[in-house]
Order: C-alpha cells, then sequence, then structure tokens
C-alpha cells in the first residue's frame, strides 16, 4: 500500500467532552466520546463505521471535517494535517470534504427552495456565473434521479427518500473527492433505502467518490462497503476487509453483532449469542478493555489494560486479548 | 378454549378528516389471530400499521374515525363499544408496547407506582399485594434487584431497561393480547435480540397473543406465525410467514423482499428497488392504491380497487391477477 493511495488518514484521533457536575462547585467529569482511534481511508474505496448508539461514530464523522473540534491526534487528508488550518483554509477544503447528515427532514432550510438550496454551496465558494450555476443544478438534480422543475418546490413538498436525494445533490454540488455520510438511510423505508444506496453506490462509480459510510445497520453496512471499522465505546474494536469481516469476525462483540441480525428467511435458524447487558455510559468507562462487562470470554487480564489493535490476518486487526495471546 | 379466533378484524377503516380533505389512513384491514400466536404487520411508515393498531385500541387523536368494519375480541365488537367500556379492556385484556421508551414513561413518577397504576386499575389488591406483584412482573423481565428499582424514576433506567419496564406493565394484568408497536426500533441491535427473546419467552409462558408492528421483515421471520403486509392503508397480503417467504404473490411484497439488504447479498449487484413513493392518502380509493408502482400495472388496475381474495387455504391476497399471470405480463419476479 502506497502512501498515495491514502486520501485521509485519521491519527489517535480523540474527542473529550467536559461534562460540567450539577453541583456548584462540583468537578467537571469527561466523556471520551471518541478515543484514541487511527484508520486510513483510501481513494475509492467506502469505509463502513459501524457501532451501536453512544460509540462515538458520529461525533468521529464530525470531527473529520472539524465541525466538531477535536481534542488530540490528527486528521491528515491528501497529506495536509487538517489541524492546523484557519476556519478559511478550512473552509475553502470542505468543498472536497462533505457532509450528508442522517435526517433528511432537519438538514434542509425549509424556507429556500431546492434550487437555492443546491446552489448555496457554489455562492459561498464564488463558483461561476449565476446562470452557469443554475445548470449545474439541473444537471446535479438529474444526477440524483429528480427533475430539472424540483428546483422551485420546497423541501416539505418532498418525501424522506427525494430530500436524501436533494441532500446528496448538495454535498456533490462542489468538486467533492470525500463524502461523510452519516446514517444517510436509516431515516428512510426499506424501499426507498433501496433506491438511495443504489444512487450512493452509482455516483461512486461515477465521480470517483471515496465514502466514510456511518450506520449502525450491519447489512446496509456490508452491502455498501469495502472496509469496515467496528467501534465500542469511543474505540475501535475490529478493522478489516468487509468479507474478511463478515467470515472471520474475531472479536467478541463483533461476533455479538453480526449474531444479532435478524435472520433473512423464516427458514433459517439461527444461534444468537445473547449480549448480557447494554452498552455501558460512557461516563463511567469501566477499566481496561471497553467490552468487558458484556464479554463472555472475559478473564481478569482483559481488566488490566485497554487492548491495543493487533493484525491477525492480511489487513484485519483486532483490539482483543485473545488475539494477543496467540501471537506471541 | 372455542375454535373462534381471539381477535377477528373485518374491513376495517379508518379515516381522518383533516381541513384539507380526508386521509383514508387505514382502508379496508382483514385479519385475524388465534391465542398464542404472533402476527406482524409489516409495511413502509404511513401505510396504516400504527392506526391500525391503535384503532384496536380505540386511541385515536379527535380528527380519527373507525368508519367502517369490525374489530372482534372475544366476539365482541370493539369498534362500537362506548370509550368507558374500553377502559375495562385497555391494559387488561388488550395491553400496548409503544415504540419509543424513551416517551412512554412519565418521568415524573417511580416506575413501581407507574406498575402499580396498571395493577390497581383492574384488580382489587391491597396496597403491600400489588407491590408484591409489581416486584414479581419486573422480575419476569429480566430488571435485576426489582425490589430496589421500584422506587427507581424513568431516567435512571437505558433504553432497554426502559423497554422492559413497559413490557412489565403491559403483562401486568395477564392480557390476551400485546399490540407491541415498533418496540425494537429504538433500541440498538445487540439489545433489541435481547428484548425479542423476552417478548418470545414471555408469550411462551402465558400464552398471550401478540401483533408486532414493525416494518423490519427480519423481526419478522424471527418472531411471527403469521403476518399481514400492508400498503397504503389496505392490506395486500396476509397469510403464515414461510408461505409469504417462499411463495409472495403480491407485486408489492415482492418487492418489499427483496429490496430488503441482506447481509449476505453481493454487493456487486446493485440492490432492487420500488421506483416511486406511496400515494398521497386523501387521494386513494377508485384504484390499485400500488398502481402507480408496480411494473405489471394494466388498465383494470387503474379503475377497481381489487377486492382480498384467497387463493390457497389461509393465504390472502389483494390483487387483480394471479401470480401466472402476472408473469404472462411482465415476466417473472426474479428479473
Amino acid at each position: 500500500m502506497s502512501d498515495k493511495d491514502i486520501i485521509l488518514k485519521v491519527d489517535h484521533l480523540t474527542k473529550t467532552f467536559k461534562i460540567k457536575s450539577s453541583r456548584l462547585f462540583g468537578q467537571p467529569s469527561f466523556l471520551n466520546a471518541v478515543n484514541d482511534v487511527s484508520f486510513e481511508v483510501r481513494c475509492g474505496e467506502t469505509v463502513g463505521i459501524i457501532g451501536e448508539s453512544g460509540c462515538g461514530k458520529s461525533t468521529l464523522g464530525k470531527s473529520l471535517l472539524r465541525l466538531i473540534e477535536p481534542t488530540s491526534g490528527d486528521v491528515i487528508y491528501n497529506g495536509q494535517s487538517l489541524m492546523g488550518k484557519s476556519r478559511k483554509e478550512m473552509n475553502e477544503l470542505r468543498q472536497e470534504i462533505n457532509m450528508i447528515f442522517q435526517d433528511p427532514y432537519s438538514s434542509l432550510d425549509p424556507r429556500m427552495t431546492t434550487g437555492a438550496i443546491i446552489e448555496e454551496p457554489m455562492k459561498i465558494h464564488n463558483i461561476g456565473t449565476p446562470q452557469e450555476r443554475k445548470k449545474k443544478v439541473d444537471s446535479l438534480l438529474k444526477m440524483v434521479g429528480l427533475d430539472y422543475y424540483h428546483a422551485i418546490r420546497y423541501p416539505h413538498e418532498f418525501s424522506g427518500g427525494q430530500r436524501q436525494r436533494i441532500n446528496i445533490a448538495r454535498a456533490l454540488a462542489m468538486n467533492v473527492k470525500l463524502l461523510v455520510c452519516d446514517e444517510p438511510v436509516s431515516a428512510l423505508d426499506v424501499s426507498v433505502q433501496a433506491q438511495v444506496l443504489n444512487l450512493l453506490k452509482k455516483l461512486k462509480d461515477e465521480l470517483g467518490l471515496t465514502y466514510i459510510f456511518i450506520s449502525h445497520d450491519l447489512s446496509v453496512v456490508k452491502y455498501i462497503s469495502d472496509r469496515i471499522i467496528i467501534m465500542y465505546l469511543g474505540r475501535i474494536v475490529e478493522m478489516g476487509e468487509s468479507e474478511e469481516i463478515y467470515q472471520n469476525p474475531a472479536h467478541p462483540y463483533t461476533k455479538a453483532l453480526f449474531s444479532a441480525i435478524p435472520p433473512v428467511s423464516p427458514f433459517e435458524q439461527k444461534d444468537i449469542t445473547e449480549l448480557k447487558g447494554e452498552i455501558p455510559s460512557p461516563l463511567n468507562m469501566p477499566k481496561g478493555c471497553p467490552f468487558y462487562n458484556r464479554c463472555v470470554h472475559a478473564t481478569p487480564k482483559c481488566q488490566e489494560a485497554v487492548p491495543a489493535l493487533h493484525d491477525i490476518g492480511p489487513d484485519h486487526k483486532v483490539a482483543c486479548v485473545m488475539y494477543d495471546q496467540n501471537n506471541k | 378454549m372455542s375454535d373462534k379466533p381471539l381477535l377477528q378484524v373485518k374491513d376495517l377503516k379508518t379515516h381522518f378528516f383533516t381541513a384539507s380533505g380526508v386521509a383514508k389512513a387505514v382502508d379496508g384491514v382483514t385479519f385475524s389471530l388465534d391465542s398464542g400466536q404472533t402476527l406482524g404487520i409489516v409495511g413502509e411508515s404511513g401505510s396504516g400499521k400504527s392506526v391500525t393498531s391503535n384503532s384496536i385500541m380505540r386511541l385515536l387523536p379527535k380528527n380519527g374515525r373507525i368508519v367502517g368494519g369490525e374489530i372482534l375480541f372475544e366476539d365482541k365488537d370493539i369498534a362500537k363499544l362506548k370509550i368507558s367500556d374500553m377502559l375495562d379492556i385497555r391494559g387488561k385484556d388488550i395491553s400496548m408496547i409503544f415504540q419509543d421508551p424513551m416517551t412512554a414513561l412519565d418521568p415524573v413518577f417511580t416506575i413501581g407506582s407507574q406498575i402499580m397504576e396498571v395493577i390497581n386499575a383492574h384488580q382489587k389488591l391491597s396496597k403491600k399485594e400489588a407491590r408484591d406483584y409489581a416486584i414479581k412482573v419486573l422480575g419476569m423481565v429480566g430488571i435485576p434487584d426489582p425490589e430496589k428499582r421500584l422506587k427507581s424514576y424513568p431516567h435512571e433506567f437505558s433504553g432497554g431497561m426502559r423497554q422492559r419496564v413497559i413490557i412489565a406493565m403491559a403483562i401486568a394484568c395477564h392480557p390476551k393480547l400485546i399490540i407491541a408497536d415498533e418496540p425494537t426500533t429504538a433500541l440498538d441491535v445487540t439489545v433489541q435480540a435481547q428484548v425479542l427473546n423476552l417478548l418470545k419467552d414471555l408469550q411462551k409462558e402465558t400464552g398471550t397473543a401478540i401483533i408486532l408492528v414493525t416494518h423490519n421483515l427480519g423481526v419478522v421471520w424471527r418472531m411471527c406465525d403469521s403476518v399481514m403486509v400492508m400498503y397504503a392503508g389496505k392490506t395486500v397480503e396476509y397469510t403464515d410467514v414461510r408461505t409469504l417467504y417462499s411463495n409472495p404473490r403480491h407485486p408489492y411484497t415482492w418487492g418489499l423482499l427483496k429490496s430488503m439488504p441482506k447481509i449476505t447479498d453481493d454487493p456487486n449487484v446493485p440492490l432492487a428497488s420500488i421506483p416511486g413513493t406511496p400515494p398521497d392518502l386523501k387521494l386513494t380509493g377508485g384504484s390499485c392504491n400500488f398502481h402507480n408502482r408496480c411494473k405489471y400495472c394494466q388498465k383494470i388496475c387503474m379503475q377497481e380497487s381489487p377486492q382480498m381474495k384467497e387463493v390457497e387455504p389461509g393465504h390472502f391476497v389483494a390483487c387483480h391477477f394471479s401470480k401466472e399471470e402476472l408473469e404472462k405480463i411482465g415476466g417473472s419476479i426474479d428479473e
């Protein structure tokens, strides 16, 4: 793997939120939403990030664009660190890195027409004449499967799936290379979800985009991603090629996640490794392995330190003590 | 036990009277359910799943009315019951589990007082007996240390635990029917599996019937005996789960089954999707509601609303054409 292919490198990224104490002079507590996360994204691939609510996947997505300011660590885009950039430089860069949000209802301004919504980023960056921009809006609408006459309508006139298409069109209005999709289909119905997923795949091939695809739905992530990152309580517990992870899940949490997927047919008999308990609050993080209190294979050793990511195969890393011992 | 089904819904119609017209949210829903069985109601948002279950509970907003059809619960038509009589049935014979465990509990009362409220409303028990009973049901739904937890407030529980509390309230009076409206949609996958297993175990113990409203077919495969597919307020197909999976008859069901992303899917093949969007419920009726998205659409589909037909024993479909005729019109479903 040469460095040239790497479009985004995330280096020990950490985001800590300070939570005020409910008492007047009480000590504030700290919430580690994203904890020491490192990974690389290659040009033209789709990286899926999966995890349960509260695992920090959305915070991670927003930190990549510095919509949330990370506490420490670095994000390197095409060889340049984003952390030292000024606000203006960052705005310039957001032409190339963009984001699609989860809720198609609240991410569009209800008082703007679709055309104005899609045109806005071009206006902000001073691109083209009004005529050129209008032309571009028409072609973008066509690209996402809408028609030119939709440009004069308002968001409330559209269904959820269509609104998500408008969101995608707006994200593509600039010369986008990397698109962070934060749960883009989870608010949509299955039949519409399939339409949007197909659209995202088509656009990726046509425009040579790179996606970071955040979702809690394993089937969706497995379908769209080349590589998968599984997060738990702000940390990466496993990452690798999506087919490899699906065939050989290594981390006990990944195994539980896969077994919790509802069956694909009524004839399927599945052994369910049911997890005990729920994801603990990140405010009182257990010592050692974050998964310790729910893990079926937990040993006293797990409580000693947070396990590091180990290679267990080509491009397959897992953070679990069990695999650490195997390597020794 | 009589051989009559516990619940029979016949051609139920619930309409909403709004300023801009009459929305036919439920416009012809038919199914029946036996004790101890689980029925899944699937459909997209706006297809009338929740309005169907709210109609059975008679929990409709002011502008919503049941305008036709029957809801026979143990041979009593509860669609025409007075609300005061309905209070005796709600929570006792039929209880409901709502989608959002965050809002279904009252934040200013303890868990214990909320559960005891349900118990006291329907059973004559002393305070101590009610309390002991509340502890018992909390234990049944797998809440650790139930005696202590009685004094907790909802905000002290996590989402999965709150859903367990709601299930405890739902089973407190041994209902004959539990309506679960998207009980696991707000929960994480691993917690979702726990809650579904809990419901299944409780059903084995108590023999209640369950109506499970969901948009997730995977949940239906895991939990249900029979399934009703709804589209734009109408039942389009109703049969047992295995038949629906192996021999679906309605074009919408085909589309729905195929557009579900499955973990076994090949990423290189585009997902099948149903083009277009569901119709405006104020404009439906007079034609097949699915005609604008159906690739088999014929002239008759735009002129007449199809009736429910029993194509084989226990398999009901509302389509003008049989499967063979459809395949002749538009080719096989696998294309």
